[in-house]
């Protein structure tokens, strides 16, 4: 038995996966097949904060939909009703909490990624697995909160007698937009958080700032066709508009605008994960 | 031969920038004032005639280390506490990266520097498992597969569904434990896991540290547990000072390593270098027993105290001295800080005194490690095991030496208290000379 499993272990020594573990040099690649190795840990992570985040509160998984539920309340009130914002023609209810969701969606991903790493400091100092892993579950956590927004949104969309059509099917695609943006925009803060603790700070600004620059409480419409394409840079802008598309049927968000804000999240997450990946090398030293 | 090594290591060294220049902490505003200001620092140290390169000092951690590990071998790595040891599992798991030097690993990694990594006390029992398991690189079906046999060693079958942060710490260790050894990769890098739990369980997991150190693979050892090493491990490195010190069979390089313990003085002493570019350096350290006098040797339960005379050049403001007493095997017995107390020490000649009032200590040989630095990390001056000294099989005056040791690393005094109901017999079952306090127990 026991001299059995020693030549179990040597006769294949030869076909034993090799890893070389040098210094590294300037920028490096991704390697994405070894992400996909890795995809459990992913899925346990994001599990582990799903389970754990509404763990000893009251309402629990509720505050996934109170949250943009009563942004949408006080928006409709303040906006919709007072300021008299114009909606596309959509009542301001639905407008709005069309584009919170996938705002949202963003924002708990963009938090969550650009802190996962200083979270789980103690995690980087102690094991190996290819560091994108951590942002990449917190952002997929997000979806989780994600869900349970959106069936609100279909309640919605059939109370005010939205009724979905074949434009329903690029949800996913703007979904993934979304995400890209929200991993985009994270693994660069999370990168620089690990030595600047700054970030903390400014992660919350930046959510406001990029709340307000997007067209959540009012139309893009507001701009001129013109300069539709450029307002689209920031690729939320090209994620909600197409939400209201697909589930509105209003008009400004295809083209162009998602064409550029698809462009612009590419640039984003691809310059992202360089960035981290740069950092990668010695954050357990520095975390 | 060497292609199939499961490890092969070429020259693998890695530095760590020691000083102000290496201070992750700091925020973007503590930089940029630093920044700012450095130059009036600088200017102000020059002109009182000292140099201020104090800052961004390079340290090798580990340098021109070289190895070969074959399949089927165990090798332990023994060495002083900050000799690259942990530097060298965490180069080889991937967690760091080597500043030069190359090393080849055939073969899935399992590496364990600590236990229970990942475990959160507001998941239970069986979600930690998995959890756990996952992120030590097993898979969701290896992990199912095992985990009767993973609850069972750990003992907590009653308690697997509840939640960990009501588990007691022992519970909760014996169940990582029971997971790391349930890891099932070809190499397996342990970093003095052994060191966790009762002594029971401590044997238990040293058993099945051999039954898996039996099954073809290689496995790295880091342990300051010198019998454990000697058991367990057919070859042996020791390291020290980042470099490979000297490599054979387990039992004559315990002995080597032992040998080369005993080389430490009783007191320390330099002579002033006249390192200018040291703000703080110790010149004189020396082992006080009852009576105030210099000494190698304590009673056992004798008060003493470590008198340190530094020679300080520029004081660095929140600066600490830090003195741990280490045992033969070097565990850290206890450490005492002047952290939390602000000190205000002026340039020149300054002597601090630690006084331990209650030893605690079990007879046998120890060594002092002396150290000043500004938390969190910026070192300042280190002398590890600076000093020696040997509590003795002698009680002092007033004390009694401790009936049982065994598995024990310190023994404070105690109290027994008998109380019974005393609807008969005599007062005291025990002798006079055993009698015990009389204090009340509370219930």
């Amino acid at each position: 038995m026991l001299s059995e499993n020693v030549l179990l272990a040597t006769k294949n020594v030869a076909d034993l996966p090799v890893v070389v573990i040098e210094p590294s040099r300037g920028w490096m690649r991704v390697d994405l097949s070894e992400l996909l190795t890795y995809r459990e840990l992913v899925f346990f992570l994001g599990w582990r904060d799903v389970k754990v985040r509404y763990k000893q509160t009251v309402l629990g998984a509720l505050w996934a939909i109170l949250q943009p539920v009563v942004t949408m309340l006080v928006f409709s009130f303040f906006f919709g009703r007072l300021a008299k914002m114009p909606s596309d023609g959509v009542p301001y209810p639905v407008f709005s909490y069309t584009a919170l969701v996938p705002w949202t969606l963003f924002s708990t991903g963009l938090t969550q990624a650009s802190n996962s790493l200083v979270n789980g400091a103690n995690l980087l100092r102690k094991v190996y697995f290819p560091r994108l892993v951590m942002p990449l579950a917190s952002v997929l956590t997000s979806l989780v909160d994600f869900t349970l927004a959106f069936s609100v949104l279909v309640v919605m969309m059939l109370f005010y007698g939205f009724m979905p059509t074949a434009r329903v099917l690029t949800i996913p695609a703007l979904v993934l937009l979304a995400i890209a943006t929200s991993l985009g925009a994270g693994l660069w803060l999370a990168a620089f958080n690990v030595r600047f603790r700054d970030v903390r700070y400014v992660v919350p600004f930046l959510v406001e700032i990029w709340l307000l620059v997007t067209p959540i409480a009012y139309p893009s419409s507001l701009l001129t066709e013109f300069w539709r394409p450029f307002y689209a840079i920031n690729p939320m802008v090209g994620v909600v508009e197409g939400f209201r598309w697909a589930l509105l049927a209003t008009d400004t968000a295809p083209g162009p605008m998602i064409l550029v804000s698809s462009s612009a999240a590419a640039l984003l997450l691809v310059s992202g994960v360089f960035v981290f990946r740069r950092m990668e090398r010695n954050l357990a030293d520095v975390v | 031969m060497s292609s199939d090594a499961a490890i092969q290591i070429e020259g693998l060294g890695k530095l760590y920038r020691l000083g102000d220049t290496f201070e992750p902490r700091l925020t973007l505003r503590e930089q940029i004032s630093r920044m700012v200001l450095s130059p009036y620092h600088r200017l102000q140290a020059v002109l009182r005639g000292e140099s201020a390169a104090i800052a961004g000092e390079d340290f090798w951690a580990l340098r021109d280390f070289s190895l070969s590990v074959s399949y089927g071998e165990v090798i332990g790595v023994i060495g002083r506490n900050g000799a690259g040891k942990s530097t060298l599992l965490k180069l080889l798991s991937r967690i760091t990266e080597p500043t030069e030097g190359r090393a080849r690993i055939r073969g899935r990694v399992g590496s364990l520097l600590e236990v229970g990594t990942g475990f959160h006390s507001e998941l239970t029992g069986r979600e930690n498992v998995f959890l756990n398991g996952v992120i030590l690189g097993m898979s969701h079906s290896e992990i199912a597969a095992k985990f009767d046999e993973i609850v069972a060693f750990a003992g907590v079958e009653r308690f697997i569904d509840t939640q960990i942060k009501h588990y007691s710490s022992g519970m909760s260790l014996r169940l990582a434990f029971a997971v790391a050894a349930h890891l099932q990769p070809e190499i397996l890098l342990i970093d003095e896991v052994l060191a966790v739990g009762d002594a029971a369980f401590q044997r238990k997991c040293l058993g099945k540290m051999s039954d898996v150190a039996h099954e073809g693979r290689a496995i790295l050892f880091v342990s300051h547990n010198l019998e454990a090493v000697q058991r367990l491990c057919d070859r042996c490195i020791w390291v020290d000072g980042g470099r490979l010190k000297q490599e054979g069979d387990a039992a004559s390089v315990v002995r080597a390593y032992l040998e080369h313990g005993e080389m430490l003085e009783s007191s320390y002493h330099v002579d002033r270098q006249s390192g200018p570019d040291d703000p703080i350096v110790l010149r004189n350290a020396v082992v006080l027993n009852a009576n105030g006098e210099p000494c190698d040797a304590l009673c056992f339960g004798e008060p003493f105290s470590l008198r340190l005379t530094w020679d300080v050049a520029t004081w660095m403001p929140g600066a600490a001295v830090d003195v741990h007493m280490l045992d033969a095997s070097e565990r850290v017995i206890f450490a005492t800080s002047t952290r939390g107390s602000d000190l205000d020490v002026k340039a020149g000649t300054v002597e601090t005194t630690c006084t331990v009032r209650e030893n605690v200590l079990l007879p046998g040989d120890y060594s002092v490690s002396v150290s000043c630095m500004r938390p969190p990390r910026t070192w300042l001056h280190i002398v590890k095991r600076c000093l020696r000294v040997r509590v003795l099989n002698v009680a002092f005056p007033g004390k009694r030496l401790p009936q049982l040791t065994r598995d024990a690393l310190v023994s404070p005094a105690t109290e027994w208290q008998l109380r019974r109901n005393s609807i008969s017999g005599p007062a005291s079952l025990l002798e006079p000379a055993e009698r015990l306090e009389s204090h009340e127990l509370q219930s």
